[in-house]
């Protein structure tokens, strides 16, 4: 919560003139990346931009990775040449946390992505939107009494896992929505579980819905039947869209397959936040810089 | 550990209405002011100035928040510092005569920093500074243009400004 009421402050500083501030004059933040990105990548180095620090983009492929370097050697050669933070999106699930608490480096390790395991800054960026779109004055404010549905690859992903944990410490109510092959039974939501899209909407009445991506990249087998069995029973359509409450709100944590998860007529609509998320997505990330990179390190 | 109250609340509600005559005086008039306080109690102090303002002119002058965390050169070496609230009236600093206030003046770092923080929003036409007590010991060449109370004090005292709409009382007391 404080660092969502500092990410607030901190779009103030994006929506000036001059979008820069000195605090982290002379650090050094490095983006490690073995994972492709875009939103993610982009507005972590924006971040640190605008705060003045410098940044280093590394990414697997093109590097000495390729020659078979490891993660340890690879963050620690990174530290060795002065980075104060190391922002690591990595496809193995938990690699943040290794990296973080193996003692191999000393910086903050900031997790933007690990596998199929969390992705706490987008979960940030989420409750953030989320709280925006339904209060106009939201410095202080949690989201006690807001309905959210979460919708779609819950199996593979991060997004899904860190906004459970995330909007349940914030006090809004979650439900999950998706085909039974790619909803986990480990998961839980107090908000109920639904394997039809409308019924969720019908039953559950949300005021924001999180479209989540149908990760390809990360299937081995076949979840469900086609692409088009699945829009149609689980994509957000303008049918869909028009049965939801008209302060609801629609977020994708990007990239959108249009088509698929969610068609061209909702993610062009008034109720998508999907721009505002990106937007979101910078502030988010310098508060989490700021409070990371300013003051003592133990 | 002593303490002693130095101002009350009939000197700082004195100190603050001179104040802010000084800075009609000096400004002829609330033409083109713009008053930003500095979090925390810069910022209630900054209210009062222009509540008598109000009261004086009938006019209501221009009033904002701003917070100079992020401008800081203390930042690494202490424990992270919280961000205030900064809110910039939306017709900007550019071209107009800005007025910090602040509720003590020490170091000048804190104003040094607001300096930085003001130029972030835009061009001023001038900024002047108002504090409500001014203790000395200054680090850089920094002065207020209109100042409450001097206080000459030793560098290990403390001084504290409590007021109303923070601390449920007005006063300004020194210990050590």
């Amino acid at each position: 919560m404080e660092l969502l009421d500092l990410a607030n402050e901190m779009s103030d500083v994006n929506a000036r003139e001059i979008k820069k501030i000195p605090t982290l004059l002379g650090k050094t933040v490095v983006n490690l990346f073995f994972e492709d990105s875009t939103r993610t990548r982009i507005s972590f180095e924006l971040a640190a931009k605008r705060l003045s620090a410098d940044v280093i983009n590394f990414t697997g492929k093109g590097s000495s990775v390729s020659k078979g370097e490891s993660l340890k050697d690879t963050a620690q050669t990174l530290e060795a040449m002065g980075a104060d933070a190391i922002v690591l999106r990595h496809f193995n699930s938990g690699s943040a946390h290794r990296l973080a608490h193996s003692g191999w480096v000393k910086s903050p390790v900031i997790n933007a992505g690990d596998g199929s395991h969390e992705h706490p800054t987008q979960a940030l960026v989420d409750a953030m939107t989320i709280r925006a779109s339904f209060s106009s004055d939201p410095i202080g404010k949690d989201l006690t009494g807001i309905r959210v549905l979460i919708v779609g690859d819950l199996l593979h992903s991060r997004v899904a896992r860190s906004n459970l944990i995330l909007l349940k410490e914030l006090g809004a109510t979650v439900a999950i929505c998706g085909p039974s092959t790619l909803v986990p039974r480990a998961l839980e939501a107090d908000g109920g579980l639904f394997y039809s899209l409308d019924e969720a909407i019908k039953d559950f009445s949300p005021d924001a819905v999180l479209m989540l991506r149908i990760q390809s990249e990360r299937m081995e087998a076949s979840y469900f039947p086609t692409e088009r069995e699945y829009s149609r029973v689980w994509g957000m359509n303008k049918e869909r869209l028009r049965k939801l409450a008209d302060s609801a709100v629609i977020l994708h944590p990007g990239p959108m397959n249009r088509g698929l998860e969610i068609d061209g007529d909702s993610a062009d609509s008034e109720k998508s936040r999907v721009l505002d998320q990106v937007k979101n997505g910078v502030s988010i990330r310098m508060a989490v810089l700021f409070k990371l990179l300013s003051g003592e390190r133990e | 550990m002593s303490k002693r109250t130095v101002l009350s609340s009939d000197d700082i509600r004195r100190a603050i209405t001179r104040i802010s005559h000084e800075i009609l005086e000096q400004n002829r008039g609330v033409e083109n002011l713009l008053i930003l306080g500095i979090p925390t109690r810069g910022v209630q102090i900054a209210n009062r100035i222009a509540n008598v303002i109000r009261e004086h002119t009938g006019s209501d002058v221009a009033l904002g928040s701003l917070d100079v965390t992020l401008y800081r050169d203390d930042l690494s070496g202490q424990p992270t510092r919280a961000v205030g609230v900064t809110s910039i009236p939306t017709t900007g600093v550019s071209g107009r005569s800005v007025v910090l206030v602040d509720d003590v003046l020490f170091s000048g770092r804190t104003i040094r920093a607001a300096l930085d923080a003001v130029n972030g929003h835009g061009r001023p036409a001038n900024v002047r500074l108002a504090v409500l007590v001014d203790r000395g010991h200054r680090q850089l060449p920094i002065r207020a243009d209109y100042v409450g109370k001097n206080l000459p004090t030793a560098m290990n005292e403390r001084i504290s400004v409590k007021l109303q709409e923070v601390d449920g009382v007005d006063e300004v007391v020194i210990g050590d």
